[in-house]
């Protein structure tokens, strides 16, 4: 089978009767289901799941795969996303019946390892951030991101300055910050950026004042860029009483060479799913666990894992904002950046960011005389370049995007952050082998050449994927959320 | 660094080509007092075998489910788990994908997608289901706050009968946009919502009711009368339901719901001390637009071939910021890939076998363990997977005790304010000889 062709839904491969797996006999005494239900509650007909075999399972969900990069495909330069390898080994260690087969209301002492491998990891993290205590509740980024605010409010709150309701997020913020602020009922004070890239300094003095509950940073931000002014911006924030949060999703850069909490910042929330290398899933399971200082440990969302002597047991914080989800977050997921951490140890982990900081700025040393860099510096682990060069041959950045597919390259992210026209954000990671660095420098600037003789492979691009381009806006216009057997090949 | 490939010479060539020296050299915009001296606290590096050796360690002091007969429910259950599903989510092309914004190379995400968009929606009745959320109970909360800006009002009402967890983690989301919750009561009898204190709640402030089906002590809730409540205010009915009894209960789209959530633990993913599984979100064709997180659409390419891609994106946060209608960006795809999995090599006929096998095992242990003197049913109303039982004995202890003879039991409801309550599961997943067994020993120690 082809790639090019067509794979049915797996509705489409039903067949009145067939059956995949199948469950024992049922051994116990029945009775009849009206005596233990009433007729009313029941449903008539059952829900239209396919009539399969396990074979034709395994093929419908090997040939779906067969038409999807992944990170174990081939090159995956997302920026702010850090694509980098997810160890093998980790799937195996989470597989461990002693960590998948537990569940979250037995005894404490049964599950004394999990909670350690809690505990550990969580010191871990604030040793990473140079701050004090961890809440691993959050699911994922944004997640943390509102259980941090949640925190920061529930502390303003708790010393009587529940006024305090504007948090400062800087133009090139991801869209997440100003989301998860309204999810709080924060008012969101748009940051300008300066000429370098960072934040406007003196903007952010007029900005700042007694209503001012915090500021959220990404530092590197999302060019890609060390705030040079991090320890000032700092001290505006904290003389004006607001508290500093920063976002994770850059922290691949910062391993062991600086300690957000060391700069100034209150809050921290880590992407597992970036720096710490748990798998993206597709679009999830991530973690985004919460680190913050002392003073704001007592609100954290619980439950936390407490050392007694030596025993590990969860506990409430004395102020919690609560709880942000049941149980005690993605735990398999946690778990692999656990493992990731010890098999770096502290110089690793420092190496890990130089590295991607290298590959960053090699890449981006080889592509700026054919793209625009908006900002020439050196940067951290990723870059942003600009496009905008190419509108005057009628090709877009989102042509360069699909046109990548056709080499074997997923496509950066495009046209984020707001700030730069027609954005190519790129982030190599520190994974990648210098072979496949080169090879995509050479891909880019043949784009780049073809995009001024032959604009039209771009804009018709891509040609070698498993499907041409896609009509987003028909999908958008005449949204089809759901299969029905009835609309089948009405296309 | 074994996961860093670059060489000595590789490296030194790339800082040169740099016109740099050093690997410090690129930190020169950091400043000098921001910067961090020594060693980071963590250990390490361990070898992979030192570390599996360690994780070892760290499993073998707990205990699991492999060597415990589980009797423990209240939001996760020991549930079969094909042997298919790990070997397709372990795959590299869906493991290691990011969310498919490229939708050309990454149509093997999105069709999976939307065939568990189809999957939820068949389940729950429902005309579109998102494609998936953090859990269960984060997706009622949502659920909540979409149902206030649906309708611009500030209230939900809730069932005392709701999984207290669930309770706090609503609580801790609406309190912080200020939206107000009232509890209905719980009748004593049928250990359900009391429809007969109704009236005195605020119907016409209310954004939506919330019935867990079945509620937290496993009862099933009459839903009708909630449904004509609400809808007679011109609130909306959120429904928080258990995908498991989908398979003989009648579903909430045909119970007039305009919101269903759930927690999909039960459908193919481990119990995993609470996580990662996954939040299903389902609501009508009319409200689409107000629902959070990320959705697939079908559409075509530029030949006309059916295509998948997210869609709706307006609603979202990367386009919309302050004003998207939720936060969430990363979400639980790969449990809802091995969701998905299950569902179809379960299939129709296996998919009914898990729910009826559940409900004819949970009915049989309730009657065994009813048979031990001391022990009565606390509630009337009828059960599904999940029962409570009341007996005047210290749950905690007997647990303690039933640990010792390889049983994991019910659930202690003294955490959750009731004392002499117990609350049992029954999965497919247990023999009658199991439950005969745990019956037996249960009656040794109570007398």
């Amino acid at each position: 089978m082809t790639l090019r062709a067509d794979v049915p839904l797996i509705f489409e491969r039903s067949t009145p009767g067939r059956r995949g797996y199948r469950l024992p006999e049922l051994d116990v005494p029945e009775t009849p289901l009206e005596e233990l239900i009433p007729q009313e509650y029941l449903r008539t007909e059952p829900p239209a799941l396919p009539e399969v075999s396990e074979l034709e399972v395994v093929r419908h969900y090997t040939q779906l795969p067969r038409r999807n990069h992944g990170v174990d495909v081939g090159f995956y330069p997302l920026g702010s996303c850090t694509m980098k390898y997810n160890p093998r080994v980790h799937e195996d260690l989470v597989s461990l019946p002693g960590l998948s087969a537990i569940h979250p209301y037995q005894p404490e002492e049964t599950v004394q390892g999990a909670l350690e491998l809690i505990y550990n990891l969580s010191e871990h993290l604030a040793a990473i951030a140079g701050l004090a205590k961890t809440s691993l509740q959050p699911a994922a980024g944004a997640h943390g991101e509102l259980s941090g605010l949640m925190v920061i409010k529930a502390y303003h709150n708790h010393r009587g300055e529940g006024h305090r309701t504007e948090m400062l997020v800087p133009d090139s913020a991801h869209g997440t910050n100003p989301a998860s602020c309204a999810m709080v009922g924060y008012k969101v004070v748009e940051v300008p950026s300066n000429e370098r890239g960072g934040v406007d300094v003196e903007a952010l003095k007029k900005l700042v004042g007694p209503n001012t509950a915090g500021l959220m940073l990404t530092n590197p931000n999302t060019l890609g860029l060390f705030d040079e002014n991090i320890c000032q911006i700092a001290q505006i924030v904290h003389e004006a009483g607001g508290l500093l949060y920063y976002d994770g999703a850059n922290a691949n850069a910062i391993m062991g060479v600086v300690r957000p909490g060391d700069t100034g910042f209150d809050v921290v929330h880590f992407n597992l799913h970036k720096t710490f290398s748990t798998p993206h899933g597709g679009g999830g399971p991530g973690a985004g666990p919460i680190v913050v200082s002392e003073k704001l440990a007592p609100f954290l969302p619980g439950p936390v894992v407490q050392k007694d002597g030596d025993q590990f047991r969860l506990v409430m914080p004395e102020h919690s904002v609560g709880r942000v989800r049941s149980f005690y977050g993605n735990f398999l997921v946690y778990a692999k950046a656990y493992a990731y951490i010890l098999s770096h140890g502290p110089q690793g982990l420092r190496e890990v960011s130089a590295t991607a900081v290298l590959n960053a700025n090699y890449v981006m040393n080889k592509l700026k005389d054919v793209f625009e860099l908006p900002y020439e510096r050196i940067c951290m682990h990723e870059f942003v370049l600009s496009g905008s060069h190419l509108k005057k041959y009628g090709v877009r950045t989102l042509d360069l995007a699909k046109r990548l597919s056709d080499y074997g390259f997923h496509a950066p992210t495009v046209y984020f952050p707001l700030i730069v026209d027609e954005a190519i954000m790129i982030e190599p990671t520190e994974t990648e082998a210098k072979s496949t660095l080169d090879e995509f420098i050479e891909v880019m600037r043949q784009i780049a050449e073809e995009a001024k003789e032959n604009p039209e492979m771009l804009t018709s691009a891509p040609h070698n994927t498993p499907v041409k381009r896609v009509d987003e806006a028909r999908a958008a216009r005449h949204p089809v959320l759901r299969w029905k057997p009835e609309a089948s090949g009405e296309q | 660094m074994r996961y860093l490939p670059l060489t000595k010479d590789e490296q030194q060539e790339m800082l040169a080509s740099l016109g740099l020296e050093k690997i410090e050299d690129l930190f020169q915009d950091i400043p000098a007092e921001a910067m961090f001296q020594g060693d980071l606290d963590v250990p390490g590096p361990l070898s992979e075998a030192e570390l599996v050796r360690h994780f070892r360690e760290l499993a073998g002091k707990n205990k699991d489910a492999t060597q415990l007969v589980s009797f423990l429910g209240a939001g996760a259950y020991d549930h079969l788990i094909p042997s298919i599903i790990k070997h397709i989510v372990g795959r590299g092309e869906f493991l290691t994908a990011y969310t498919p914004y490229q939708p050309e190379i990454t149509q093997g995400v999105l069709q999976s997608i939307f065939e568990y968009q189809t999957m939820i929606c068949e389940l729950t009745g429902m005309e579109a289901s998102n494609a998936s959320m953090y859990d269960g109970a984060s997706a009622l909360a949502e659920a909540c706050l979409m149902a206030c800006a649906a309708t611009k009002r500030e209230l939900v009402i809730l069932p005392a009968t709701l999984h207290p967890e669930w309770q706090a983690v609503v609580r801790t989301y609406l309190e912080n946009q200020d939206v107000s919750i009232v509890f209905m009561p719980q009748h004593a009898e049928t250990g359900t919502v009391d429809l007969d204190r109704l009236a005195d709640l605020p119907w016409a402030e209310a954004a939506c009711v919330v019935v867990q089906q079945p509620n937290f002590f496993g009862l099933l809730e009459d839903v009708a009368a909630l449904k004509a409540r609400i809808h007679e205010a011109k609130g909306l009915l959120v429904m928080a339901v258990d995908p498991i009894s989908l398979s003989l209960l009648k579903s909430p789209g045909e119970l007039g719901a305009d919101i269903v959530v759930g927690d999909g633990q039960s459908l193919g993913q481990a119990m995993g001390y609470g996580g990662p599984a996954f939040g299903f979100f389902a609501t009508t064709d009319k409200l689409i637009r107000r629902m959070p997180g990320r959705v697939v659409g079908e559409t075509v390419d530029a030949e006309g071939k059916r295509a998948f891609v997210l869609t709706l994106q307006t609603r979202e946060q990367h386009i919309r910021r302050e004003k998207a209608t939720s936060n969430i960006c990363s979400n639980q795809a790969l449990n809802a890939l091995a969701a998905t999995i299950y569902l179809s090599v379960l299939g129709k006929q296996g998919f009914r076998d898990v729910g009826y096998q559940c409900l004819q095992k949970a009915s049989y242990m309730k009657q065994r363990l009813l048979e031990i003197p001391g022990l009565s049913s606390p509630f009337s109303a009828p059960t599904f997977r999940e029962f409570a039982v009341r007996g005047q004995v210290d749950w905690v202890e007997i647990n303690k005790r039933l640990l010792d003879h390889g049983f994991l039991g019910g659930l202690p409801l003294a955490r959750f304010g009731h004392p002499d309550l117990v609350l049992f599961s029954v999965t497919e997943a247990r023999t009658k000889q199991e439950i005969d067994d745990f019956v037996s020993t249960l009656r040794g120690l109570i007398q």
